[in-house]
């Protein structure tokens, strides 16, 4: 709160706290609005009374559905054995793929390209979590035993992770030519021209990692099928857009009028994630279908992280040319978007979102822009807090640093010389965006002073000449509000698009009535998650009718069967404080037009002479002759035949509200990909710590301009949560892959979000520049710092080590690849060096090591080649079955202490050597994940029998490595040990050699 | 994520817990506080037929000074030694330790020595353990032993527990007097599990310093003074870490060698 | 020696937000699960299911802890309360208010957790200072607010702002 009114009072001496007065109605006093009201949804969260979607009541006879989940990045699904599962108690119903395709057809892509996803696997996996099956059961316990009795035959094939790698790797979707589905080039006014006569050029390639905003509610999807009218009822914490909705219904095979989906309540958290929801919408649709009952999923954590969704991981490399000045002449991006194994819908809209302001804050005439979009072995990416920014503003502002480093400016200095003027708005930019308001150069000037950056730099100095790692960083970001339904054709080309039909608008919703006891009642279809909707709303409505804002009753939930809604609906694209707002302030005044109506002939006035105020409605020119607002309201319910024909009937408005300013892209591919756009300036100090070379923020400012701010406490409790989320993105958050494929960050002790004790002091600043174009003057402001934060402080710590920083998070171990001096060798002796192991591509762990097995090379050889001694020698090894010459398929308990697991292995002997040396090539397979591997053994007589060496490496994939990455490779280290202790045992068996067994046992110790 | 079925057994004393324990054997798990235990059964990571709880028992819910060392029963959290009165004269290094262990939440279910059984390579009290010589004490139906901290730790989350035996009490060494102690940890967040953790102790004649983090096991050398920055880089390479996606093998053998001087400096400090 | 065989449904009797209660539960089943869908304490929501994110807290016997980490079978005769014990008939309690008032949630879902935890602290140690109050959060991930709207809440109901 003391930010918030010490930013006002700022912005005032600023002089830039605009009077609002460009809303469509300029009699209503804004009493309300602008106010930092207190949430009306507060009181039943607080006392846990909101209704999530797993509170909602479900049917006696609802069972819940669990996944069976690919445990491999890319494989082909050779067969898969449900019998076992289906007999077990409780459960109802297991679907595979081939059962799910016989009810719901693949979803509908952006992109026309031949790589159909359906809402379970076919033929073949592609990223690890992927689904593969469904049980319905009685319980969410039950469906859990079922799926470890699913056997799944997979064929390993490659997996692809790196998207620069991805381009020219065989196809993931066979009936694609490439993994680049699309691509296209766009160029706006003669980058050519300006390149070529540039001052100077810089260029740098930057990488931006997946993260994801990890609502602390999960998924959940509530699904009933009525055959008698061939139509779906669902409930599901989805979020938007409702484009979703049509794919949806489409991939069910029903018209959208048979999909009736409804919302809940509340909404645990979203950020653009619960986008990603839709494709179980369908899976659960088809599972009510088959199983002819209501059905419930609740996602859990760690299928939420592995396999939700994503934001794109993007690698750009970024030019710009410059002219002696530091104006920049032109920019060129050649962007690779990595979108996971499926262009999911509404993908590839990550790349596109951004389109129409890809100069950023400023004034760039000349633009080339390549985008190309791959597919690869991980996660379909979606919706993200902050969509599509964080991955052009990373390149753009660190390449600012760049260019201002490269001609001796002062990085922010060069940023001023290139902001679209204040004198300019609406400012058209090359690719197509109307900029509707603002003054950046005033906002920066406001910022600098107010935030302290004098300061700031004076501190930066004292630090550097102790010696300390310290930095400043900036970070300009223009804020995109209110998505164009039309953008995403920007991927067509123009003559695609004249075929298509032109895509365009961003319509907007919302119903105000008053009901028969003469109270009000607003219903949106904004869907929120969090970011007090209601409050607000009720503050438009209660300024409208000069009411009490808590009299205002606000519905947030949604029913596409009864509710208005439109194709935009939903929570996303930062649309509610410009479209949502203002679509029910619109409403609002239509209805008070005909409200105004009927009491004026209650007052025996003429309209005009009516006036509004503290719930009644009165006489302009005599208050005392006055009625209540309600009984005015009621008597268009009780008596309708008495109120004046001009009323008309039913007090019960919906409002569509629509900006002219969103066309479809030109024949130029020139978007305005959104309808207004904020200003964010961002500046920060940080340190790094010289001993564990962790990051620390010392201070952070931000200041934003997103036009009138409707409450100005919600707005700064999103600036707040998106620079939380920003800081994650830029220190800690990454869902991260190994190189085989396998996903690393499963808990959230593995995915790092921030706590308390990670988020520093945030300094908010706010400038208010009305947009012109939406009915109250407001913009969206909540994705904001998701944009300018990582990059902000990205350049605060390349200022601090002098360095480059080109991906993300920067997290210490990394920060310590830069920093830390050559490292010292170890003065013990180096181990002699074992037999080199054939590096399987990408195989996260190898290792090597040695033991001595009391007993002549050949004895050990015959154990080794002995069906049944094998099998005492393999871990946990419950039966073995030969399957060819020298190859086995096993029944094995693996585990390391608590943790143990049944898998089925596959192990072949190969390039025989006898009795000197073997290869040991194999896998593993079980709830637990799988594995594939292979091993070198070396035998050399010595003294006191055979030294057995070793070497190998081992890919471990599914949930054991998603939830326990930093013990895989003890693990792997584990199961090799007992691998040998056994071999020795059996030789001790052999031999009857008793009494070595000790001193072997601590040979075993070097072969750690 | 739920877990697989088990049976629940909550004895009423130890020796109906240690009966069950020999009856069922590597079947059954000791849960005490099961916060470890219980979000890995809850993956399905674990799956044990049995849980006998032993949180309850009056027996082992214990914390006294016996022999020299501070004897926790199996049944105390983190939180009661964390809060016992006599924690930081008796023993400081814990007072150190603790506040690293989980969270305030998780601290008051999960318990010191089902942090000692579960031997997570990187938490805290292990470590604590290690750097003392505390010991443990293991109890069947049969026998009872007390077994070294290296003898009890035999790699990675793995033991020298018998399946018919049970950790009853862990036995902490108490400070002597002109020792002092160290404890510092870098995780990427508050709470985290250790990318390295160190502790060091010592006296005027040379240190201890421990690792975690890093191998399967705490790590332990002892040292002379002054530091010998050699004598910490051997060390820091012996523990033969890992890169995983928090860090390196590279970082963590730098934390080694950094933080372990900076313990050792602490400690010689407080000492003279 | 209470033993409950697995697959089969006992008793569990205790006292929930100061009232006796009762439910059925199978040994393995969660008592974050229990409290939700057999005893309709919606109040208490689920985030992790492995003790990460804090989301489930309550307090068993006083002590703020992990409900996903618990079962249902270890409340037996247990005092167990959740966030809706917090509110009176006169309204929220401070800790409720002082976060309505600094804006401390917006979806509101960690915040029952959050309140759980606060509400022993208060208790407990009422001269928390603003170092301890976050140690206690920082159990908590809340991925809304930020945190500063808690911080701000906590302080002021301990006096430290």
């Amino acid at each position: 709160m003391a930010t918030s009114l010490r930013a006002f009072s700022f912005a005032g001496l600023c002089g830039v706290l605009s009077n609002v007065n460009n809303t469509a109605d300029n009699t209503t006093n804004s009493d309300w609005v602008g106010r930092s009201m207190q949430r009306v949804e507060d009181p039943t969260l607080l006392r846990g009374l909101g209704r999530f979607a797993d509170d909602l009541p479900t049917p006696p006879h609802a069972c819940h559905v669990a996944f069976l989940r690919s445990p491999l990045a890319h494989g082909e699904i050779r067969a898969i054995d449900t019998a076992a599962a289906a007999a077990m108690p409780g459960v109802v119903a297991v679907i595979t793929g081939p059962e799910l395709k016989a009810h719901s057809t693949p979803f509908i892509t952006g992109v026309k390209v031949d790589a159909p996803q359906y809402a379970l696997a076919m033929d073949r996996v592609r990223y690890v979590g992927e689904p593969v099956a469904m049980v319905v059961a009685r319980d969410r316990y039950l469906a859990e035993d079922a799926l470890e009795a699913i056997a799944v035959d997979y064929q390993p094939l490659p997996p692809i992770i790196d998207p620069e790698r991805a381009v020219d790797a065989t196809p993931l979707h066979p009936g694609t030519e490439g993994n680049v589905l699309h691509d296209r080039r766009f160029r706006y006014g003669d980058p050519e021209t300006a390149f070529a006569d540039a001052a100077h050029v810089v260029e740098a390639t930057y990488s931006y990692p997946r993260n994801s905003c990890t609502p602390i509610e999960c998924f959940c999807v509530i699904a009933d099928y009525d055959p008698g009218l061939d139509a779906f009822e669902i409930t599901a914490n989805f979020q938007g857009p409702y484009t979703l909705h049509t794919i949806m219904a489409r991939s069910l095979k029903v018209p959208g009028n048979r999909m009736r989906l409804k919302t809940p309540p509340s909404s645990g958290g979203s950020f653009g994630v619960k986008q990603a929801v839709f494709p179980y919408v369908v899976a659960l649709g088809v599972a009510a279908r088959i199983a002819g009952r209501p059905v419930k999923w609740l996602e859990d954590r760690l299928e939420h992280l592995t396999a939700a969704t994503s934001s794109t991981n993007r690698v750009t490399n970024i030019r710009a040319a410059l002219d002696q000045q530091g104006r920049i002449l032109a920019l060129d991006y050649d962007q690779l978007e990595d979108c996971g194994a499926f262009l999911r819908a509404p993908e590839p809209a990550t790349i596109y979102r951004m389109h129409g302001n890809m100069t950023g804050a400023y004034g760039i005439e000349n633009l080339a822009i390549h985008n190309r979009v791959v597919v690869t072995n991980k996660t379909p990416t979606g919706l993200m807090r902050g969509f599509g920014g964080p991955q052009i503003y990373f390149p753009l502002e660190r390449l600012m640093d760049k260019a201002a480093a490269r001609l001796g400016l002062d990085p922010l200095e060069l940023r001023r010389r290139n902001l679209v003027p204040g004198g300019a708005m609406p400012y058209r930019t090359a690719p197509g965006a109307l900029l509707d308001s603002g003054d950046y150069a005033r906002s920066i000037d406001c910022a600098v002073n107010e935030g302290g950056l004098a300061e700031l730099q004076a501190r930066r100095d004292a630090a550097r000449a102790e010696g300390r790692l310290y930095g400043i960083g900036y970070s300009v970001v223009v804020e995109p509000s209110i998505s164009n339904m039309g953008y995403i054709t920007t991927l067509l080309t123009p003559e695609q698009r004249e075929r298509s039909g032109p895509k365009n608008g961003a319509l907007a919703t919302a119903t105000v009535a008053f009901d028969p006891s003469g109270a009000i009642s607003v219903a949106v279809s904004s869907v929120p998650q969090g970011q007090g909707h209601r409050t607000v709303l009720a503050q438009v409505v209660a300024d409208v009718f000069q009411m009490d804002p808590l009299e205002v009753a606000v519905a947030t939930e949604h029913d596409t069967a009864k509710d208005p809604w439109t194709i935009a609906s939903g929570n996303y694209a930062s649309r509610f404080a410009g479209a949502v707002a203002g679509a029910t302030h619109t409403a609002a005044v239509r209805l008070r037009e005909r409200l105004t109506v009927i009491a004026a002939a209650d007052l025996n006035v003429p309209p005009e002479d009516v006036a509004y105020g503290n719930g009644r409605i009165f006489a302009t020119g005599n208050p005392d002759n006055s009625v209540p607002l309600g009984r005015s309201a009621a008597k268009a319910h009780w008596s309708p035949l008495s109120i004046p024909d001009a009323a008309g009937a039913g007090l019960r408005e919906t409002a569509f509200w629509n900006m002219p300013e969103l066309a479809e892209p030109d024949e130029g591919d020139r978007i305005n990909s959104s309808g207004a756009y904020g200003f964010i300036f961002d500046f920060c100090g940080v340190e790094i710590d010289p001993v564990t070379c962790a990051v620390r923020i010392d201070k952070y400012v931000t200041m934003h301009d997103a036009g009138r701010l409707l409450n100005p406490m919600l707005a700064n409790g999103q600036i707040r949560g998106g620079f939380a989320q920003g800081l994650g993105a830029a220190l800690l958050e990454e869902l991260s892959y190994a190189p085989d494929g396998s996903f690393q960050t499963g808990t959230l002790a593995d995915y790092l979000a921030p706590t308390v004790m990670e988020v520093p002091e945030l300094t908010i600043l706010h400038d208010q520049s009305p947009s012109p174009f939406t009915p109250l003057g407001a913009k969206g402001l909540g994705e904001g710092n998701c944009m300018s934060t990582p990059v902000c402080i990205a350049n605060a710590v390349a200022d601090a080590i002098g360095g480059e920083v080109t991906t993300l998070p920067l997290t210490p171990s990394r920060l310590a690849d830069f920093l830390l001096p050559d490292e010292p060798a170890s003065s013990a002796p180096a181990i002699a060096p074992l037999i080199a192991p054939k590096i399987l591509d990408g195989h996260a762990l190898q290792g090597q090591g040695g033991t001595v097995v009391p007993a002549m090379p050949d004895e050990v050889w015959a154990i080794l080649l002995d069906e049944q001694k094998l099998a005492a020698v393999i871990p946990g090894c419950h039966a073995l079955e030969m399957t060819g010459e020298n190859a086995y398929r096993a029944d094995v308990t693996l585990g390391v202490g608590p943790v143990k697991g049944r898998f089925v292995a596959t192990v072949a002997l190969q390039d025989l050597q006898p009795p000197y040396a073997l290869r040991l090539v194999g896998g593993a397979s079980g709830p637990l994940g799988t594995s594939q591997g292979e091993g070198h053994v070396t035998l050399r007589e010595t003294a006191g029998g055979t030294k057995v060496e070793y070497s190998y490496t081992v890919a471990i994939s599914g949930k054991v490595a998603a939830v326990g990455g930093r013990m895989m490779d003890g693990a792997a280290r584990a199961l090799i040990n007992q691998f040998f202790k056994r071999l020795v045992s059996q030789v001790d068996d052999a031999v009857a050699a008793p009494g070595l067994w000790a001193r072997l046992l601590s040979w075993l110790g070097l072969g750690r | 994520m739920k877990p697989a079925a088990f049976d629940y057994a909550c004895p009423d004393n130890l020796d109906e817990a240690l009966a069950l324990l020999a009856e069922k054997g590597e079947a059954a798990r000791i849960c005490a506080g099961g916060q470890s235990l219980g979000a890995m059964m809850n993956m399905r990571l674990a799956n044990p037929a049995a849980l006998i709880d032993i949180a309850g028992l009056a027996e082992l819910k214990t914390i006294a000074v016996v022999d020299g060392a501070i004897e926790v029963g199996a049944a105390v959290t983190q939180a009661e030694l964390l809060s016992w009165p006599e924690l930081v004269d008796r023993q400081p290094l814990l007072a150190q330790a603790l506040p690293w262990v989980g969270h305030y939440q998780t601290r008051q279910r999960g318990t010191v020595c089902g942090s000692l059984a579960h031997s997570d390579p990187s938490s805290e009290l292990p470590l604590a353990l290690a750097l003392l010589r505390g010991e443990v004490i293991l109890q069947s139906r049969k026998s009872r032993r007390v077994v070294g901290a290296a003898d009890f730790q035999t790699g990675m989350m793995a033991t020298a527990l018998a399946a018919d035996e049970m950790i009853v009490g862990a036995r902490f060494p108490i400070t002597k007097a002109g020792e002092a102690s160290a404890f510092l940890e870098v995780a990427q967040r508050h709470g985290d599990f250790a990318i390295v953790a160190v502790a060091a102790i010592g006296d005027q004649q040379g240190a201890r310093l421990g690792v975690g983090g890093v191998a399967d096991t705490p790590g332990v050398i002892e040292l002379g003074w002054p530091v010998n920055d050699t004598a910490l880089n051997d060390f820091a390479w012996s523990l033969g870490g890992a890169d995983d996606q928090h860090a390196t093998a590279r970082y963590r053998r730098e934390l080694v060698r950094r933080l372990g001087r900076r313990a050792l400096e602490e400690v010689h400090d407080a000492l003279s | 020696m209470r033993y409950l065989k697995a697959g089969t449904r006992h008793t569990v009797r205790f006292v929930l937000n100061g009232r006796e209660a009762e439910g059925e539960a199978e040994p393995r089943l969660l008592l974050s699960d229990f409290l939700r869908h057999q005893l309709g304490a919606f109040g208490t929501h689920v985030g992790c299911e492995h003790g990460s994110c804090g989301a489930c807290t309550v307090r068993v016997d006083g002590k703020a802890v992990r409900s996903c980490l618990m079962y249902a079978a270890q409340v037996e005769g247990r005092e167990v309360s959740t966030v809706e014990s917090l509110a009176t008939s006169d309204g929220l309690n401070e800790l409720q208010a002082a976060l309505q008032k600094h804006h401390g949630l917006q979806c509101g879902y960690c915040t029952p957790g959050i309140l759980m935890s606060l509400s022993q602290l208060r208790e407990e140690e009422p001269d928390a200072d603003e170092a301890r109050i976050r140690d206690v959060l920082s159990g908590h991930i809340c991925r809304c607010t930020g945190y500063h709207g808690i911080v701000q809440a906590a302080l002021e109901v301990f006096g430290k702002d």
